[in-house]
């Protein structure tokens, strides 16, 4: 036995210790992982040996190659082995490989706990403080719960070394077991007194962090903490102690105005910045807890702002961050006092620390004016050019939006260039994760602002032309959406709405929900161009129109994207409809130019009727403002008396079919709101937003739409019991053509398979005449230049003429014939021809208001403006104010001085965050809801704002008091997380052998290093001291190397800490 | 609390990673992989505190750190920690290796990480400050060496009377072993 014993000694000798591995790695640098994994082999067959050294020094090699990224959990039999040696030097080592990877998940924690409880109670307090360390590091719940009265104990010994750990250990305890903290609490209390100052900092420390958690129930220490806050001069402790205080301030008033005083008389008299910075913050923290009602805070926040300035002022760059942050906590309450230190912020955007630029952009919010906001996005737009990090341009584009839309744009006065500093964005951001931000203020802009619509057009005219998705622009693409859906909506705006619609109708690959869009404003465009054509009596040139466009959506229609595909089948066929009218007469006005000369004069008759109205009726599904809604205002509807949602609106079927029992009159009023909903959602999808915004359909229209529709749906439900009502509000969504659509249904007979046959053809007949596409072209450019004529504003002219050379090339595609494929189309439309008749009479009545019907946008604009003017009236007052353009200023400035009003009146109550709620940007919600606005308008009046600060309150306090019921489920739901890991770490590290064996990095260092070492073996009698001198011998000696030897000096160049800032310990 | 503490050195390599939450080892490399790639793009004179990456931190938690020749020292703690106090303490950590090793260089992190370990665990407990007055620490770190020493005089007498006759019987693990290794173990042998 002996004998083995001293061989196992003998043997230790020659094992590689850990220097010896440390070497060893850095001499292999080429091969580490397999060198690693040789050693990790050798290890292996060292844990096998009886000898506890011998494992000992095995665990300490595997600490630092865990240290490397290598899992070494397997080996968590022998660390136990290890940590259970009588020895300290094994035990401490044992501990140290158990606190860098045992996890509370571990399986193997449930050996440790009488050896752990052993060593709490040993006699030699090391042990014991070992033992308290590791195990801060990998406590379960288990052993929390079995080894909490141990550590109770120890807040009781006799040492303060092991009280101090015990201390601190109680609180990784509760963390596990929370059910410890009620009977180790008087204790803990009692610790806050212990003559140890060790103690006393560490039981602050853990109540601390109890508090942050949970202040509500650590209030009653308060006094002691006063007490400890005005006698201690532990700057460590009284950090923690008004760090504390600031967190129990905003549950008791008066706590904060006891404070008040020995927190200034502090900020005076302490010369640490640590301390002091503290105390502003808490200081900060006690005034705005009692905003009001405190006679003489405003000395203490000019105090507060005063250091701060100081602070920021310092060439320290850490004091002037601090600062920074500071000041931004006291933006929130006190704007004022901040702004008169405007100077200094706006010195900081150009400070070279990132950091620094980050939180002085915080403060810009509060510190823009109508007159400074140019300016400042300027400098923040030149800081993005220069900007590398990617996170920082983020967060410099997050602030220009923020800065420029904060209070309904109340500091915007020109909302062109607003537009343009928008697209500016969009351009410089070649990384940025805000696209949709952007997107939602171009909507938002485009929406809110009338009279910068038409601007807003053809900016984004450009814009679709000229984006180019890259892989990188991560989110950018989505403003593409935006300003699909601009140049759609605002059709009417549209210099030169046929260039805009070849420039949508090219084939891109994009997202889906943006090729949705896409298609849905392509009909829009084409919409608004088929009745300038009517305007025009231009027959041929719809026809081209129509061809052309249903060419183009072949490409949508291929998408693998369902709602792409079924949006732009859906147009197809209406537009193959409007088509087969257009050319079935085509023909015969063919054969009536034969008989007389003078065909080209009627062409009023010449085109069909049908076909106007089909084109009204699309135009029709367009019409109407958007207006923009309050997110909430559906809430705000009163619920009409006597409506009783349970109560059945028509009595229960009799019989099993269940909606055809209801007499015709009551189904009419049915389908209107159906369709009415239909087109809402449609809507809805264009806007984007969680709400729709409202279509005006002029109702009186329709009637006779709706009485062929509800024919033909009364066909329907009795033919097919499983009617769903939603398919039919779709398909009856596309207006003009949803009698066609509903045949359809009906008829049952849908040739799909011909349909795409047929386009076939379409693309197939593409050889015809190219000069009346010319011609067409050309009469389509001179209308746009007569509508678009007074714009001018843009200096863009450069991307006008290029992209007017790309749209000669693009006619080419225009020459499908009108004629020849005209021929397989009828043979579907057939059917609907058949069915139109009466509504072609009918509908006669109806040109002569359709004819108005492109202007209509217009003309609801003009109307609308009041309301949204009333909805937010900052964005729009400023921006016709300025431009003057509307005449309408004498309307405005009474609503422009409202407005301000309110808002100085808000921004007095302090409250700020009820102030943001209710000024958010009112965007289009459910259209039922428009008209309701006005109910809406009252809420930015300031009556409103106690009572939210009170619910802000209440919230709070129920924050507080949920937390406690978190705390576990946390936990527990990390336990989880980790127990996953655990099973995945296998596959890790195999990837992480993988990484390191290819490693990136040249390691200069360790060239150097070898060196090193073999330097030490010549000079073995040398004590490690003397190392340096060595190195520096050698440097002179040998030239050669002269370059890795100063790398080697730079590793023993001392860390150099000739400047201690002991302000604190 | 403190999260985590991480050493390493201008390129990037770790000297001391001590982990305060448990992350699997893969993911500790990356997270060390992106604190360094966060800390050393700064200058030398820009302020000391940045935003946590995206693997440790979140918005609570901020990255506090020191620059010291060729090593950086950075601590991730969050909102109930002084910025200013940890810088402090990571200034009283250094000056105690300082003090330990004598004229403390990467090299001594790099051949005695344990030690540093040790060193670390008398200043933070479990992600709480423990000690900040580096008198008491010294204390308590020379108290335990002078364990590790008695302890490795009882254990190293017999290994030292081996070591007398260990020419005549040399096990197998010699062959694995390069020459200039041997004196280094004998030196330690004589502590």
């Amino acid at each position: 036995m002996a004998l083995k014993k001293v061989k196992g000694n003998f043997e230790r000798m020659f094992d590689k210790n850990l220097t010896d591995l440390v070497r060893g790695i850095r001499n292999n640098k080429d091969n580490e992982a397999k060198y690693i994994s040789t050693c990790i082999e050798e290890i292996k067959q060292e844990l096998r040996q009886d000898n506890i050294s011998v494992k000992c020094n095995a665990v300490a090699k595997l600490t630092y190659i865990q240290m490397l990224g290598y899992d070494i959990s397997w080996a968590g039999f022998n660390i136990i082995e290890v940590m259970s040696s009588s020895r300290f030097t094994c035990k401490r080592i044992g501990y140290l490989a158990a606190s860098q990877c045992f996890h509370p998940d571990s399986e193997l924690l449930m050996l440790t706990t009488n050896m752990i409880r052993k060593d709490l109670n040993s006699q030699n307090q090391y042990d014991a403080g070992v033992a308290l360390s590791g195990l801060s590091c990998f406590i379960s719940p288990d052993l929390s719960r079995d080894l909490a009265n141990d550590i109770m104990t120890l807040m009781s010994s006799t040492k303060p070394y092991l009280r101090m750990k015990a201390v601190l250990m109680m609180y990784k305890v509760f963390l596990r077991y929370p059910e410890a903290l009620r009977p180790a609490f008087p204790k803990l209390k009692e610790k806050l007194e212990d003559p140890d100052p060790g103690v006393q900092s560490a039981a602050v420390n853990v109540i601390c962090e109890l508090a942050r958690k949970n202040p509500k129930n650590y209030l009653p220490l308060a006094p002691i903490f006063f007490k400890l806050m005005t006698t201690s001069t532990n700057n460590w402790m009284l950090i923690k102690i008004i760090k504390l205080f600031g967190a129990l301030t905003p549950l008791e008033p008066r706590l904060g105005k006891k404070l008040i005083e020995p927190l200034t008389n502090l900020i005076h008299s302490t010369s640490a910045m640590s301390l002091l910075y503290e105390c502003i913050n808490t200081v900060i923290a006690v005034l705005i807890s009692i905003s009001s009602g405190m006679p003489n805070h405003s000395a203490s926040i000019q105090l507060c702002v005063q250091k701060l300035r100081i602070l920021i002022e310092d060439s320290d760059q850490n004091l002037k961050y601090l600062g920074l942050l500071a000041m931004s906590k006291i933006l929130k309450t006190h704007p004022k006092s901040v702004q008169a230190h405007k100077d200094l912020i706006l010195a900081c955007l150009d400070d070279k620390d990132e950091s620094i630029r980050l939180r002085a952009l915080d403060l810009l919010y509060g510190m823009v004016s109508k007159k400074n906001l140019m300016e400042i996005v300027k400098r923040l737009l030149g800081h993005m050019e220069r900007a590398e990090g990617s996170a920082y341009r983020d967060e410099l584009l997050y602030k220009v939006i923020e800065i420029c839309g904060q209070s309904s744009y109340l500091y915007v006065t020109n909302f062109e260039w607003y537009l343009t500093v928008l697209v500016e964005l969009i351009q410089l951001e070649a990384g940025s994760r805000h696209g949709r931000l952007i997107a939602e203020q171009l909507l938002d802009v485009a929406i809110r602002v009338p009279v910068v619509r038409q601007f807003a057009v053809n900016e984004m005219t450009n814009l679709l032309d000229t984006f180019t998705v890259s892989a990188q622009s991560n989110s950018m693409y989505e403003v593409l959406y935006a300003a699909a859906w601009i140049v759609g909506e605002f059709a009417g705006e549209l210099e030169d709405a046929e260039k805009t619609l070849n420039i949508l109708l090219r084939p891109r690959q994009l997202p889906g929900h943006i090729q949705g869009v896409y298609v849905q404003n392509v009909i829009k465009l084409f919409a608004r161009l088929a009745t300038s054509c009517l305007e025009l009596q231009d027959l041929p040139g719809i026809v081209r129109l129509c061809d052309h466009v249903l060419d183009k959506l072949q490409h949508f229609n291929g998408s693998s994207d369902i709602e792409v595909q079924e949006r732009a089948s859906s147009a197809c066929m209406l537009i193959e409809m409007l088509r087969s009218q257009l050319t079935a007469t085509a023909t015969e006005t063919a054969t009536l130019t034969d008989e007389s000369s003078m065909a080209m004069e009627t062409t009023e008759s010449g085109i069909p009727t049908l076909a106007i109205e089909i084109v009204q009726e699309m135009t029709l599904l367009f019409a109407g403002e958007l207006i923009p809604v309050a997110p909430k205002a559906q809430r705000k509807v009163p619920l009409p008396d006597g409506l009783d949602l349970d109560e059945w609106i028509n009595a229960p079927p009799p019989e099993d079919n269940p909606s055809s029992s209801s007499s015709e009159h009551d189904k009419e009023e049915l389908f209107v709101s159906a369709a009415q909903a239909a087109a809402g959602t449609e809507a809805g999808h264009d806007a984007g937003h969680a709400g729709a915004g409202k279509r005006r359909k002029s109702l009186e229209l329709t009637p006779e739409q709706m009485e062929r529709q509800r024919l033909a749906r009364l066909i329907e439900q009795s033919n097919n019991p499983h009617y769903l009502k939603s398919t039919n509000a779709s398909a009856s969504a596309s207006g003009g053509g949803a009698s066609n659509a509903d045949q359809y249904d009906n008829i049952d007979d849908i040739p799909i398979t011909e349909l795409p046959l047929d386009m076939d053809g379409v693309a197939a007949l593409r050889v015809g005449v190219t000069k009346r596409s010319d011609k067409y072209l050309q009469d389509q450019q001179a209308a746009a230049a007569l509508q678009g004529g007074g714009d001018g504003k843009d200096g863009k002219k450069k991307h006008k003429k290029s992209k007017k050379s790309k749209k000669a090339k693009n006619k080419v595609a225009y020459n499908s014939s009108s004629e020849s494929e005209g021929e397989p189309k009828p043979l579907h439309i057939v059917n609907t021809t058949l069915d139109m008749p009466e509504g072609v009479s009918l509908s006669d009545s109806e040109d002569k208001d359709g004819k108005y019907d492109p202007n209509d946008p217009h003309r609801a604009l003009d109307i609308e403006l009041d309301i949204t003017d009333f909805e937010a009236p900052a964005a729009s007052s400023r921006s016709t104010s300025k431009k003057s353009k509307e005449g309408k200023e004498n309307l405005k400035v009474p609503a422009e001085a409202a407005a301000n009003s309110t808002a100085k009146k808000e921004k007095k109550k302090d409250k700020d965050k009820s102030r943001e709620h209710k000024r958010e940007r009112k965007t289009p919600t459910q259209p039922v809801v428009v008209d309701l606005i006005d109910a809406d308008t009252p809420t930015p009046s300031p009556r409103h704002a106690p009572a939210a600060a009170n619910a802000n309150d209440n919230a709070s306090n129920n924050s507080f008091s949920t937390s406690t019921t978190v705390l576990p489920d946390a936990t527990s739901a990390e336990h989880h997380k980790q127990h996953k890991k655990k099973r995945n770490k296998e596959k890790s590290k195999e990837s992480a052998a993988a990484a390191s064996a290819s490693g990136g990095i040249i390691d200069v260092e360790d060239e150097s290093s070898t060196l090193v070492a073999s330097k030490t073996h010549k000079k073995k009698h040398k004590k490690e001291k003397s190392r340096r001198m060595e190195k520096q011998e050698e440097s002179e000696s040998t030239t050669a190397t002269a370059s890795a030897s100063l790398s080697a000096a730079d590793y023993e160049q001392p860390l150099g800490i000739s400047t201690p800032s002991k302000e604190i310990f | 609390m403190i999260k985590a503490i991480l050493v390493f050195n201008n390129h990037g390599k770790p000297r001391l990673s001590k982990f305060y939450q448990y992350f699997d080892e893969n993911l500790q490399q990356q997270i060390i992989k992106e604190t360094f790639q966060l800390v050393s793009k700064r200058d030398d004179n820009v302020c000391n505190f940045l935003e946590g990456g995206s693997l440790i931190g979140g918005s609570d938690y901020k990255l506090i750190y020191r620059h010291y020749a060729t090593l950086y020292f950075v601590f991730c703690v969050d909102s109930s920690e002084s910025e200013l106090g940890i810088l402090d303490l990571i200034q009283v950590f250094v000056e105690t290796l300082d003090k330990c090793f004598e004229n403390v260089c990467e090299l001594d992190l790099i051949f005695h990480a344990d030690a540093v370990h040790h060193i670390l665990s008398e200043l933070v407990m479990g992600g709480m400050v423990l000690q900040t007055n580096m008198n008491d620490i010294m204390a308590r770190i020379e108290e335990q060496n002078k364990i590790v020493k008695q302890e490795a005089g009882i254990s190293a007498a017999p290994a030292r009377a081996v070591s007398a006759v260990k020419s005549m019987n040399i096990p197998q693990q010699i062959k694995d072993i390069k020459l200039p290794d041997l004196p280094q173990a004998i030196k330690d042998l004589k502590f």
